[in-house]
């Protein structure tokens, strides 16, 4: 009884915080917004999710795997974000219009995000 | 209960892959894509649990760590490729 309980609340969290990731994707105006929307919601909800089938399958062999997954995801999509988002900066793709702090752009004295937010204002 | 909760996961897991295909198809620069493909990547995981859910097997649970090693690596790779292309190291 606990154990469904448990699931359908686990399961309806992780369907909320993917659908929202995915619609932060679908509306945000920038790269860096889309991943800032879409990365951490879409690894919670997996988390969720996996947790909700961890308790519906009940501890067994099972269990091991999906605690595993939970990890693994923890572990690498803040790693993938970061790397895409940093290769995305390196690259020159533009902030959006109504960014309005650059912090990278004193790293990167050839980039040319700075100076178009500046010349913008 | 746990069957209509499933069927209608599908569903909106199946919405949310549309919008990743959008953005994937729409996407106005290269990173956009690669993010749409990591979602979509992660979107799958969460099918396959929902499906390991719905049927109470576990002989998927194998699918869901090599998607998400490859998910990761492939990820990874693209980021090394996006970044090796760009300005910075070109001098």
């Amino acid at each position: 009884m606990i154990s469904e309980v448990l699931t359908i609340i686990f399961l309806v969290l992780g369907l909320f915080f993917i659908l929202t990731g995915c619609l932060g994707l679908y509306r945000m105006p920038d790269v860096f917004c889309r991943m800032h929307a879409t990365s951490k919601a879409t690894t919670l909800g997996l988390v969720f999710i996996l947790m909700a089938s961890f308790v519906h399958l009940g501890f067994s062999s099972v269990g091991l795997k999906a605690i595993l997954a939970i990890v693994f995801a923890f572990l690498t999509a803040p790693v993938g974000a970061h790397l895409i988002s940093r290769a995305a900066y390196q690259r020159g793709v533009k902030l959006h219009d109504r960014s309005v702090t650059d912090a990278l752009s004193a790293r990167y004295p050839e980039k040319t995000n700075a100076d178009q937010i500046r010349d913008q204002d | 209960m746990i069957d209509l909760l499933t069927n209608s996961a599908f569903v909106i897991l199946a919405i949310s892959f549309v919008l990743c295909s959008y953005r994937l198809l729409a996407g106005p620069t290269l990173p956009d894509r690669v993010v749409a493909i990591d979602t979509i990547t992660t979107i799958i995981i969460a099918m396959i649990a929902v499906y390991c859910m719905k049927e109470g097997s576990a002989i998927f649970y194998d699918a869901i760590l090599v998607l998400s090693i490859l998910g990761f690596v492939g990820t990874v790779s693209m980021a090394k490729f996006l970044a090796r292309g760009g300005k910075i190291f070109d001098q």
